[in-house]
């Protein structure tokens, strides 16, 4: 049920996040999702892609350090309150969250969020109890063409 | 404590130890050479000394002439370190009225003693110089030094008290606070360094304070480096008169030069420490006027006989006559290093500390580098690590506590407060050898 | 007994120090004779002064006993303030030799002068300070009380200077450089704020230091109003002896008193410092041994003498004989200054009150912070108390029964409802000098 994320060490400066990116768009890796967190030196860049084994050696063999952190994807409905809902219940469950992001999907109705959570197996069962959808590596990977 | 020494005034050059200062050439070589005989045999009371001394057969006997300095062993900073914390003492630890530090190669400072009779001397030795550059009774001084273990504050707070003025001990830090202060007290004098007196210009400014028209007329300004473009723009910026002097602590602190009215160099106290220039390769003297390093012998410390100790420091020395009416020998302003070691805000930095620092925390060595610039009026330091998986994370957090812990290692290790910049893997050059560390782009010589 | 004590090699006892054992009749006569000529002095050159004089009728020729100093009217902080900044020198600037200042926190600032025979008066109350703390000749102090205007570094310094102890100026700062100074060089004494040292404890113990282990004897601390609690603590955790000193920057700075080897009130160094005790709300003397505001008039300060300053601190003085042979008067410490005191729900409180109540709850630290906050008219206190190791239980009902023991402690001292709340270690500010304990948010917002 958990998926792998890869992160990346960037400065910030301009033209750093290109690299990174065409360097894995050259190999014909998708990309499924990213999040960039930056302060005014250096940023973290998050992503999800289909083949992670592969973009990390790529991404790794070009310098960069790359970790590997499990994460959670859920998908709530794509209408307001629809992320208040599902963090409701993970504060109710008492469920610390790292850090967490979203992104829509082209098609439907549904938004799909991103969490790290320092207990993801946990998690995973508070939210599937709830009646949430957790959505696993291989669903995700279905959503994008 | 002295009261004002009567040769200060009614004299078209005001001098705190008129005597001392004009002595003639060859009476004062010859209280040099019984000075340093003296020493010799004073200093074979400290174990490390003993052991050369004895060793090479020498003793005060062997001193017929002041060049017989040259056959007395070196000290350098090593032998200080080695000897933590207070190993080249003369005098019994009780003895001590007080124990300065400064910054030592690694981690550890060393540390210098100080007998209540050298507390004395370094605050006449430091009249002597203030009086030179202006300084009178009736006068108030602000002293935006940083008091501490590090000499700074401390020599010129005492030379001010003696000579009878007033002192205002504000202390490093604190811009708005320091001219509110001035613009409220009225100090005619003010001791800091000569990139903080371009910071309170600014900072007055900023204030809406016209920085010509603040109190201030007199500057004495040392501790780093600086340049006669800046003694310039120093002193068109305040309207004041800019003065330089020179010391250091292993030796005494402030006190060894400084300037005169003239401002061609800075006379030495030779009464108190013979000053050798020579060539850091061969170790020879070099011709009068020439760059070398400064070797110091302090004549009178009591605490700590310095033999020989190799500043480091380039300068050149002059025997002209100053119009001042002093009879002394002047140096020029310090020109360079030796080693590498940096000067911060007028705190000492060998980047050996910083890498201390980095090695205390897992994982940040061995590519980084140390930049030094001067972006407004004062240093600012950024050091470069390179960022790989031991140390990488995936959350901000995270990699902000990183950079916090690195800043505060580096606080504590060197003294100084530096910015750390995470850089990525192989930005920074690679060296065959010797590796460089420093990249200094401010310019602080002529 | 006298004659054995002047042996300095032995500790406290120092030549400075003879005024201390002064005979009353002896100390009586010098205080009078100080005090005619500081009034003549104050009236000669200060207008302020002066002009309070004139209205009451009164000239320094009024001053023919002790007694008479009732009449003499009060200076306040605010003169000081409407003065600023020479008004109420009576040096001239030619002088001075130093100033000192205190920022302005609460409007504008203050500043103080010092003549040379000032600054030696204050090395001397400095070095008697020390002596009386058991320090001598020979002692490694570490004075680690902030230098620049706020007068304790200075004081100190000059103190520890004067008394032949060997000063290592470090300031405040740098805890983990502190620390090694202590082990590297076997300092036997330090001075600083005793929240601070708190710190340093608390540090020392994290790099895996025993403080109990070095040679570091005594702790001479002030500048603060801090509790026997914490008294205990300190000299548990260090080993040493912990003694309280008292001053103010308006009198001289630290060294107006000072507690001795009997840890019993505070010896005034009374021939410097006349101490009167009134009820601060009629400004009527009150005898010794009741409680009430302190007052202090400088007897032998040049460049700018206090009359009658009110300290906005409450104590008593004792005049039964100290143990320690010294025949100066003793004041009990401060544990309340009322300037730090707050009303809350119309009770007035004080910050040592709180960690008083702290304290009796064992194994709590004094890493503490007042919290005052307004909802809907209603004044809310809240306690944040850092959990420590020692109380650290990893049950719920461990960590709740702790939290109540110290609301219920605190409440039985004040008598009001405080929430209490734990919090992580290292989560409340450190102070490198004076703590900072009350955070007042009632009007904000």
């Amino acid at each position: 049920m958990k998926l792998q994320q890869l992160s990346l060490f960037l400065e910030n400066r301009p033209g750093r996040l290109e690299a990174p990116l065409s360097a894995i768009a050259a190999e014909g890796i998708n990309i499924l999702t990213l999040s960039l967190a930056d302060t005014a030196q250096f940023g973290i860049l998050r992503l999800i892609v289909r083949d992670w084994e592969k973009a990390k050696r790529v991404l790794e063999q070009a310098g960069w350090v790359v970790n590997l952190t499990e994460v959670v994807a859920v998908d709530v409905l794509d209408r307001p309150g629809g992320l208040a809902e599902a963090l409701r219940i993970l504060e109710d469950a008492d469920l610390n969250i790292e850090y967490m992001y979203a992104f829509s999907l082209r098609r439907g109705d549904k938004a799909i969020l991103i969490f790290r959570f320092e207990d993801p197996d946990r998690a995973i069962q508070v939210l599937t109890e709830k009646g949430l959808h957790v959505v696993d590596g291989e669903e995700l990977m279905s959503f994008v063409p | 404590m002295m009261s004002v020494n009567s040769t200060m005034t009614n004299q078209a050059h005001p001098m705190w130890d008129r005597a001392a200062e004009t002595m003639p050439r060859a009476e004062r070589e010859a209280l040099q050479l019984e000075r340093l005989r003296a020493q010799v045999e004073r200093a074979r009371r400290v174990p490390f000394y003993r052991d050369i001394l004895n060793h090479r057969e020498l003793g005060p006997h062997s001193i017929r002439s002041l060049d017989d300095v040259r056959r007395l062993p070196f000290t350098t900073k090593d032998d200080m370190r080695r000897q933590h914390p207070l190993g080249l003492l003369a005098v019994p630890r009780k003895e001590l009225a007080r124990i300065h530090g400064s910054s030592g190669t690694t981690g550890k400072p060393t540390f210098v003693g100080y007998t209540a009779n050298d507390l004395q001397t370094w605050s006449d030795l430091c009249a002597r110089f203030l009086v030179a550059g202006g300084l009178r009774p009736e006068h108030t001084a602000q002293v935006a030094f940083g008091y501490g273990l590090f000499t700074g504050g401390f020599g010129l707070h005492y030379g001010i008290e003696k000579v009878g003025a007033a002192v205002i001990p504000v202390a490093a830090g604190n811009t708005r606070r320091q001219l509110e202060i001035m613009r409220d007290l009225d100090p005619e004098v003010l001791i800091c360094t000569p990139s903080y007196a371009l910071t309170i210009a600014d900072t007055a400014r900023e204030m809406g304070l016209e920085p010509r028209a603040l109190p201030i007329r007199i500057g004495h300004f040392g501790g780093e480096p600086w340049t006669e473009d800046m003694r310039r723009e120093i002193e068109e910026q305040l309207d004041i008169q800019a003065f330089n002097n020179y010391g250091l602590s292993e030796i005494i602190g402030p006190g060894v030069s400084g300037e005169c009215q003239a401002r061609t160099g800075m006379h030495i106290q030779e009464d108190h420490f013979l000053v050798e220039c020579l060539d850091p390769e061969t170790l020879e003297p070099v011709p009068e006027g020439e760059p070398g390093e400064l070797v110091i012998t302090a004549l009178t410390r009591e605490a700590m006989p310095m033999i020989r100790y190799r500043t480091r420091d380039i300068a050149r020395l002059y025997r002209d006559p100053c119009p001042c009416g002093r009879t002394t020998m002047r140096m020029s302003r310090v020109t360079g290093r030796t080693d590498d070691m940096l000067i911060i805000r007028g705190v000492n930095v060998f980047p050996s500390q910083i890498e201390e620092a980095l090695l205390r925390v897992e994982g940040t060595t061995p590519h980084y580098l140390i930049e030094v610039s001067r972006p407004g009026t004062l240093d600012e330091v950024h050091v470069k690590v390179e960022i790989h998986p031991e140390i990488f994370s995936d959350r901000m957090d995270r990699m902000q506590a990183l950079c916090e812990r690195i800043s505060r290692e580096i606080q504590t290790v060197a003294g100084i407060r530096a910015h750390v910049d995470l850089v990525e893997p192989r930005s920074i050059e690679r060296f065959v050898g010797k590796a460089k560390r420093v990249l200094d782009k401010r310019g602080l010589t002529d | 007994m006298l004659k054995e004590l002047w042996n300095d090699a032995e500790g406290g006892f120092h030549p400075a120090s003879a005024p201390d054992f002064l005979p009353q009749t002896a100390l009586k006569e010098v205080q009078l004779r100080r005090l005619r000529a500081v009034v003549a002095r104050a009236y000669a050159k200060v207008q302020l002064f002066r002009e309070r004089m004139d209205e009451r009728g009164l000239t320094p020729e009024s001053i023919q006993s002790l007694q008479d100093i009732r009449h003499l009217p009060f200076t306040v902080k605010t003169d000081l303030r409407d003065t600023y900044p020479f008004g109420l020198f009576a040096s001239p600037m030619s002088d001075v030799v130093r100033l000192h200042a205190s920022s302005g926190t609460t409007g504008k600032p203050i500043v103080v002068a010092y003549t040379r025979e000032d600054v030696e008066v204050w090395s001397e109350v400095m070095a008697r300070t020390f002596a009386s703390c058991g320090l001598h000749r020979g002692d490694i102090l570490q004075n680690a009380f902030g230098y620049g205007l706020f007068t304790g570094g200075l004081g100190a310094h000059y103190g520890g200077e004067a008394l032949g102890a060997t000063v290592i100026p470090i300031s405040g700062g740098n805890t983990d450089r502190q620390i090694m100074l202590i082990r590297d060089f076997n300092v036997t004494s330090l001075c600083c704020t005793p929240s601070y040292f708190t710190h340093m404890v608390e540090r020392a113990r994290e790099l895996g230091i025993d403080l109990r282990e070095l040679p570091l004897r005594v702790g001479i601390f002030g500048a603060e109003p801090w509790t026997d609690g914490m008294r205990h603590h300190i000299e548990a955790e260090a080993g040493i002896k912990a003694y309280d000193i008292y001053g103010l920057s308006e009198i001289i700075g630290p060294g107006v008193a000072a507690e001795c080897s009997a840890q019993d009130g505070l010896h005034v160094f009374e021939d410097h410092f006349y101490p009167e005790i009134i009820d601060p709300d009629t400004g009527e003397p009150l005898p010794d041994g009741e409680e009430g505001e302190l007052v202090i008039t400088t007897l032998s300060k040049k460049a700018m003498p206090m009359i009658r300053y009110r300290t906005r601190d409450i104590t008593s003085l004792i005049t039964e004989p100290c143990s320690c042979g010294r025949t100066i008067r003793r004041m009990r410490r401060i544990g309340r200054r009322s300037d730090d005191m707050f009303i809350i729900r119309g009770v007035n409180v004080f910050p040592s009150q709180v960690e008083a109540a702290l304290m009796a709850v064992e194994g709590t630290l004094p890493h503490y912070q007042i919290i005052l906050t307004r909802k809907g008219g209603m004044d809310r206190m809240a306690v944040e108390v850092e959990v420590t190791p020692e109380v650290f239980s990893d049950s719920i009902r461990g960590l709740e029964d702790i939290r109540a023991r110290l609301a219920q402690s605190i409440e039985r001292i004040l008598g009001i409802r405080v929430e209490l709340r734990l919090v992580e270690p290292h989560t409340i500010a450190r102070s490198e000098g004076k703590a900072k304990r009350v955070i007042d948010r009632r009007n904000e917002g």
